[in-house]
């Protein structure tokens, strides 16, 4: 049992030590990481069962007693495998600042208000087919203290976990067309250009609902792919 | 180059949708459940139908100049005590179906964590091995890119000696991935640092 989940597919990812991103020079490994095979161990993980879940989790604009403000949006795709084939059944996780660029967390203290309305927190199981939907508001760029003038894109947090362990993902879903892009080195982290452009929703006019909300497509492709009976055989 | 989907940091911001009933204490006088929202999966494993001994796991996470990691979560995947992962892949029979073997918990601000579980079995390796008891964690956190696998071992397996994985890890460096027992009482508790960089380095794997 070798690379059951060729790790060529990680070439997309940024490097754990990128200078530009000030947080990465004391919270990267200095020392060479261990080569070791795929074991049952890292081939498995977390499954999730409905149960995790609550009707109206995925609707980020329901959880108060008013509507949030800000541009309602849909944001939905397909959670796929490197085969582009469909993960069913699988944990999406969202989190996102308001539309002010404000978030709950109590270390966030950008003088922009907090919105009573508005949480910024989602969670979804995709379903047979691997699709997800989300309904929220356009989250707010917002200024952060890693360079003069600094500003994070707008963003949306997204968590997925996929057929194993290995293909755990936490990555973030931007906007199309946003002017921060040049100047925001976690988005830059990824140096790939084709790469960058996946982390970007595509605008959805077919799914915007009329005199309501502007729809977005995310589709996220996690590593590795379903087992096949000759895997199974291995262990 | 393939077509996967590129990690981001998880950033500073997470806890309130991952892990908001997690060691947070970001505002301790408000107690430890600060945000109003349902957790996903928390720090504690342990079922009423999982068979084998109760364990608890306590660590720190610490940055390149030792200070700790305030804001990181820390991920565990495991198998239960007969060693058999709650997962399709693996086809033996499980009678202890409520037992997930998955854990989540944030560090509080001495970037400290703690899973409550069971103690693991020993797992099925490479070429038919068996694997020593082990948990495979995955760390998050602001100032990393992708997150970092490691495993945790247990110092009082004999296992560890022959086991496929650790034995590829240089000799020196090994004792990065043991957890040691502080018996100080129920449940025994077994202590497990992990230093991202510099001197002591923990082992990470290339996987």
């Amino acid at each position: 049992m070798t690379q059951v989940f060729p790790k060529e597919s990680l070439s997309a990812f940024p490097k754990h030590l990128t200078p530009a991103y000030r947080s990465t020079v004391k919270r990267s490994p200095s020392k060479p990481l261990i080569f070791v095979p795929h074991t049952l161990s890292e081939l498995t993980g977390p499954v999730y069962g409905h149960n995790a879940v609550q009707e109206g989790d995925n609707d980020l604009t329901k959880q108060h007693k008013g509507e949030p403000l800000g541009e309602r949006i849909i944001v939905h795709g397909h959670v796929l495998d490197e085969n582009k084939r469909p993960v069913p059944d699988t944990l999406v996780e969202i989190w996102q600042a308001n539309a002010c660029g404000r978030y709950v967390h109590n270390v966030d203290q950008h003088p922009a208000p907090l919105d009573p309305n508005f949480t910024g927190a989602g969670r979804t199981i995709t379903d047979g087919k691997g699709y997800y939907r989300f309904i929220t508001v356009k989250p707010g760029a917002y200024p952060w203290g890693n360079h003069h003038n600094a500003w994070r894109p707008n963003h949306i947090h997204f968590s997925v976990f996929g057929h194993s362990f290995l293909s755990r993902l936490v990555t973030q879903m931007y906007f199309p067309g946003d002017p921060l892009f040049p100047f925001d080195p976690i988005f830059n982290s990824v140096t790939d250009e084709k790469a960058r452009q996946r982390m970007i929703s595509s605008f959805d006019l077919d799914n915007t609902i009329p005199d309501w909300a502007l729809c977005f497509r995310f589709d996220i492709v996690l590593r590795g792919r379903e087992a096949t009976p000759q895997d199974m055989d291995k262990h | 180059m393939s077509d996967i989907t590129p990690s981001q940091t998880v950033g500073p911001f997470f806890a309130y949708g991952l892990a908001p009933h997690s060691r947070c204490e970001w505002r301790p006088e408000l107690g430890k459940d600060v945000y109003d929202w349902k957790e996903t999966a928390g720090a504690n494993l342990v079922t009423a139908d999982a068979s084998g001994s109760k364990i608890r796991i306590e660590g720190q996470i610490l940055d390149g100049d030792g200070m700790p990691i305030n804001d990181a979560m820390i991920e565990i995947w495991q198998a239960d005590a007969q060693g058999r992962y709650a997962h399709p892949r693996d086809s033996r029979t499980r009678p202890n179906t409520k037992f997930m073997g998955f854990g989540r918990s944030a560090t509080d601000k001495n970037g400290v964590f703690s899973f409550d579980t069971i103690k693991p079995g020993s797992v099925p390796g490479p070429n038919g091995e068996a694997q020593a008891p082990h948990i495979v964690f995955c760390i998050f956190s602001r100032g990393m890119l992708r997150q970092i696998y490691t495993r945790l071992y247990f110092a009082d397996e004999p296992a560890n000696d022959t086991d496929p994985i650790l034995t590829l890890v240089p000799a020196d460096r090994r004792g990065t991935l043991i957890a040691h027992k502080n018996v100080r009482g129920e449940p025994v508790v077994y202590r497990f640092d992990i230093r991202v960089q510099g001197e002591n380095e923990t082992v990470f794997f290339d996987i």
